[in-house]
């Protein structure tokens, strides 16, 4: 009768893994391609405020990058204050305009009237300081300017 | 000699490894925001003659330093802000724009292309409630160059389309339709409907 005797069962088959890696590689690989390494470390807080009417930031011009906003925690010696942050440090007002002069030097010649300055100002700083900033591209003649903003409902930002 | 076949390389860890690399990566990831509102500053040079602007075409929004948003010397919710610019915007008081469909208020502006939105801002005025606004006022011209791009639109043989698709169909490299004939309809909305937003301090 032992010929009739049913198997044995052994519970539920184990999963394969084999694809596990294929799986994996492929999200690495997503990743890989959508990570844009970070030009500068920011030493201040930058919460941008929402809009809905934006245009995207044409990258086929050359862009420059202006933060403000108050310094982030470990840079308290700064201030409360919102400041003002090119490349990688702290800077005054009147550095501003060396900044665009060595923006501008790096650039090809036929690119420099294409020339934007995208503003990320963190949404708790105040006017002051981006009316003084607006101020010195002026005298450089930078004119080209952008409120780098995330998308959402603009009356989100009044709360 | 008796030929052996090479030992197979153990690929278990693999997975580990990729696992490594994936972590690695989502933590450094950054979604860097490209977007946001352009504008453009006035140049610094004084003209010499100083351009008279009758009141009238101009449209004050002063938002103060404690964000209070003044338009025209009343106060007003930033809600209503938008409806506003496009009544100033569109008014047509010397009924020379054919396209504009406003009161015709004699008190208010002329014609689009002589109206002037004047943003003032204070210092002590919050980034936040700034961009609130500058976004309001370029909705309400977005609000009247889409109403137009409808009606140019269906005219130039681009059926249900407002400016802002319009524009996002002349940087899209994949729209099939004649770009040429998008552009000169995109270039006379923006001449019909000019931004004029000029940013004091």
């Amino acid at each position: 009768m032992s010929k009739f005797k049913k198997k044995k069962d052994g519970g539920t088959p184990p999963i394969s893994t084999a694809s596990l890696p294929d799986i994996v590689f492929m999200l690495l690989f997503f990743f890989m391609v959508a990570t844009v390494m970070r030009e500068n470390s920011l030493k201040i807080q930058n919460a941008l405020p929402v809009a809905n009417q934006v245009e995207k930031l044409d990258k086929k011009n050359p862009v420059s990058y202006i933060y403000m906003g108050k310094p982030s925690s470990g840079y308290e010696k700064f201030g409360t204050e919102a400041r003002l942050q090119l490349n990688d440090q702290f800077a005054n007002l009147n550095e501003v305009g060396a900044f665009i002069s060595a923006e501008r030097a790096a650039l090809r010649e036929e690119l420099i009237p294409f020339l934007t300055v995208a503003l990320k100002v963190d949404r708790d700083a105040n006017m002051g300081i981006v009316g003084d900033v607006k101020q010195e591209l002026r005298k450089v003649n930078a004119l080209k300017i952008n409120y780098t903003t995330g998308v959402g409902d603009a009356m989100t930002n009044m709360k | 000699m008796a030929k052996r076949s090479a030992p197979e390389v153990n690929a278990g860890s693999m997975a580990d490894i990729a696992f490594l690399l994936l972590i690695f990566f989502l933590v450094t990831t950054t979604i860097e925001k490209d977007s946001g509102i352009n504008r453009k500053l006035p140049p610094i040079e004084e003209l010499e003659e100083d351009v008279v602007i009758k009141q009238k075409n101009i449209f004050t929004v002063l938002l103060n330093g404690k964000d209070q948003l003044l338009v025209e010397d009343d106060l007003m919710e930033l809600k209503d802000l938008r409806a506003a610019a496009v009544e100033f915007l569109d008014n047509n008081g010397d009924k020379s724009c054919t396209y504009c469909k406003g009161l015709k208020d004699p008190a208010s502006s002329d014609n689009p292309d002589k109206a002037i939105i004047s943003l003032k801002n204070e210092r002590e005025t919050s980034y936040a409630a700034y961009i609130s606004v500058q976004n309001e006022l370029v909705a309400a011209y977005n609000v009247l160059r889409n109403r137009r791009g409808y009606e140019l639109g269906s005219k130039e043989g681009f059926k249900d389309m407002n400016f802002v698709e319009m524009q996002k169909n002349y940087k899209d490299a994949r729209f099939v339709g004649n770009k040429v004939k998008l552009k000169a309809v995109i270039d006379q909305i923006k001449l019909e409907f000019p931004q004029k937003l000029s940013e004091v301090q």
